[in-house]
């Protein structure tokens, strides 16, 4: 099984940006890396001057680089962007909102979590139309991503296994609004939260983040426990969404468990060292809410 | 302009259709729509006699099978698209790109509107339904201001519908897991949000707490009235304080900026709620087909006192007119 790390979704300061992808292309064993601001398009002009030396460490580093789309693209300027971005040649592109498909009719591309792919006639149907790689919405459950993954062999089909999960996108910004300001005029406030504005309920549990335009999961989706579920589905890759906590490391322990070097559960354990203070979910794949973790299915039928 | 009108039951629909409807839609009793409630949407036969009912009347009826069909199911959904062409739908309301596919493919000629659902917000992805399923009308996400609707319509070979009534998703529609993640079930797989199944109220010191699964939505004091737990317009604290962090509970009504709408080249006007009671989609139509024959007179479009029937019992015109840009 192959590795991605999916697009850095929160507001990182450039530099921290920029060293990040420098050292995960020094050492992190993953395969795919999705680089590109996806979630608001006001950050992007931020990262533009990293973005050439930041692709050229990737690809020296050996990593496929691929370029994410906006999640939602509404302004004119978004859409001259992202024509742009469709003209962009030497790269694969990941799709993230169907604005975006039509330039790449015929050519191959990926469909990234963002796109609605319930079942396997809509893979079907992107797949024909070249997407040679689906990342599933998280909330799909198991038998879901068997049937769709087994119905297109020749394509590859990934599923988010690691990372704050994305819930929801909206056109208003909650950072904004929180703040009380506008959203033309936001100070780019998302930057004091780059593990995303916690949400909690009236009652003190930990609920959601807010990331802009973007809402996430509190909890953090951890399928390292899945990996024998997933890979006899028929999943032939992983997504790592990264966070504050070291993605190097992550991104071994998930590498060691597609290896055979080390146990599922052992590298959920590990990983709570790794991203102290987070509670870990997989609820989705089971059909139970996405705020829960369930044990995985190899342990429960032991 | 069109009115475009739920009906959750064929009594509904019969109320829709007497108080002024231009056209009346509705979903089977499953998942295969956005309203999977208990107790709501028709069977096969109510399906067929509410059409020949509707049709009697010169009022369209239009079948909403605009959930996403479920992997190793596609045959439920297949279904619910051919017994309504065969039923005499007027057109379908889809928002999966593989049903969208069966459809144009399977009834070619049958006319196809996009859901909301399937959050077509700008023209490029407007284009790209028309041109590929042959989509005739595109019902709009409520995220646009009338200036961007006005853009759009300039852009695109389609209808345009949008909503003008009733609830507000704040985030994207089609594109938000936030009650699954809560609950296990969402829109686009179950057709239902915050389902009434997870709802739970508790007293505790004389607060009222809302509950959905295993999360508190909402604590309401004893002089307050208590909403529905739905999830994204709950009260919940941040560092920053204690509030509607997403939304206030607020419905949309936007009779006053009809006007605005129509001179933006819209086609269609659509009223939320086939989860409704039957008085207020009386209520709701019957006022909205008097400001739209004001309108058509030329005489000053005045706005109706309906905030008896909305959720939360305050309105907004949503983002027709954008004060949070």
């Amino acid at each position: 099984m192959r590795l991605t790390l999916g697009p850095v979704l929160f507001n990182w300061q450039p530099e921290t940006w920029r060293d990040f992808y420098f050292r995960i292309a020094d050492e992190a064993p993953v395969d795919s890396v999705v680089v590109g601001e996806v979630v608001c398009s006001k950050r992007a002009p931020f990262l533009a001057g990293h973005m050439p030396a930041v692709i050229e460490r990737l690809v020296a580093g050996g990593k496929e680089v691929v370029l994410g789309s906006l999640v939602l693209v509404s302004l004119p300027r978004e859409r001259r962007q992202m024509a742009e971005l469709a003209e962009a040649d030497g790269f694969l592109t990941e799709i993230e909102d169907l604005s975006c498909l039509a330039p790449y009719a015929g050519r191959p591309h990926a469909i990234g979590p963002f796109i609605n792919v319930y079942n396997e006639a809509t893979a079907a149907f992107l797949a024909g139309r070249g997407a040679n790689r689906i990342c599933l919405p998280p909330e799909l459950p198991l038998g879901s991503i068997r049937t769709i993954a087994q119905s297109l062999p020749d394509t590859t089909i990934e599923v988010f296994a690691f990372g704050k999960v994305p819930l929801a996108i909206s056109a208003r910004c909650y950072h904004a609004r929180i703040h009380k300001l506008t959203k033309d005029n936001c100070r780019f406030v998302c930057g004091q939260d780059p593990d995303g504005l916690p949400v909690r309920t009236l009652d003190g549990a930990g609920f959601l983040l807010i990331n802009g335009v973007q809402t996430l999961s509190d909890t953090c989706a951890n399928l390292a426990g899945d990996v024998d579920a997933l890979r006899s589905a028929g999943v032939r890759a992983l997504r790592l969404s990264p966070q504050t906590c070291d993605m190097v490391a992550v991104a071994k322990l998930f590498r060691e468990v597609l290896d055979g070097r080390r146990e599922g559960e052992d590298a959920v354990r590990a990983l709570a060292s790794v991203y102290p203070q987070t509670a870990f979910a997989n609820g989705f794949l089971y059909g139970s809410p996405g705020a829960q973790f369930v044990r995985s299915m190899t342990l429960r039928s032991q | 302009m069109e009115l475009i009108c739920p009906a959750g039951t064929p009594a509904a629909l019969r109320v829709a259709v007497e108080a002024g409807a231009d056209a009346v839609y509705c979903g089977f009793r499953d998942e295969t729509n956005a309203r999977n409630f208990p107790g709501l949407n028709f069977s096969r036969e109510e399906l067929r006699t509410a059409i020949a009912f509707a049709h009697s009347r010169k009022v369209k009826v239009l079948v909403a099978v605009n959930t996403f069909a479920r992997a190793g199911a596609l045959e439920i959904w297949h279904r619910a698209i051919d017994d309504a062409v065969d039923a005499g739908a007027d057109a379908l309301i889809l928002a999966d790109l593989g049903l969208l596919d069966y459809a144009a493919r399977r009834h070619s000629g049958q006319r196809l509107h996009l859901s909301v659902q399937a959050a077509a917000a700008n023209a490029d992805a407007i284009r790209f339904y028309v041109e590929t399923f042959g989509v005739r009308r595109v019902v709009l996400p409520r995220v646009l201001s009338i200036t961007e609707i006005a853009a759009v319509i300039r852009d695109v070979a389609c209808e345009t519908e949008v909503f003008v009534f009733g609830g507000l998703c704040v985030m994207a529609e089609g594109r938000c897991s936030l009650s699954s993640y809560a609950t296990g079930q969402s829109p686009n797989m179950q057709g239902v949000c915050s389902p009434a199944s997870h709802v739970k109220y508790q007293e505790s010191d004389g607060r009222l707490v809302s509950r959905l699964g295993d999360f508190t939505i909402n604590v309401f004091g004893k002089d307050e009235a208590a909403a529905y737990p739905t999830l994204c317009k709950g009260r919940f604290s941040t560092t920053f304080g204690t509030g509607y962090t997403f939304e206030e509970p607020v419905s949309l009504d936007a009779a006053t900026m009809l006007p605005g709408l129509r001179a933006a080249g819209v086609t269609a006007l659509k009223i939320e709620g086939r989860q409704r009671s039957r008085a207020y989609i009386e209520g709701v139509v019957r006022a909205f087909r008097r400001t739209l024959t004001a309108l058509d007179a030329g005489e000053p479009v005045e706005r109706a006192d309906l905030s008896a029937m909305t959720e939360g019992q305050t309105t907004t015109v949503g983002a027709y007119r954008k004060t949070w840009r």
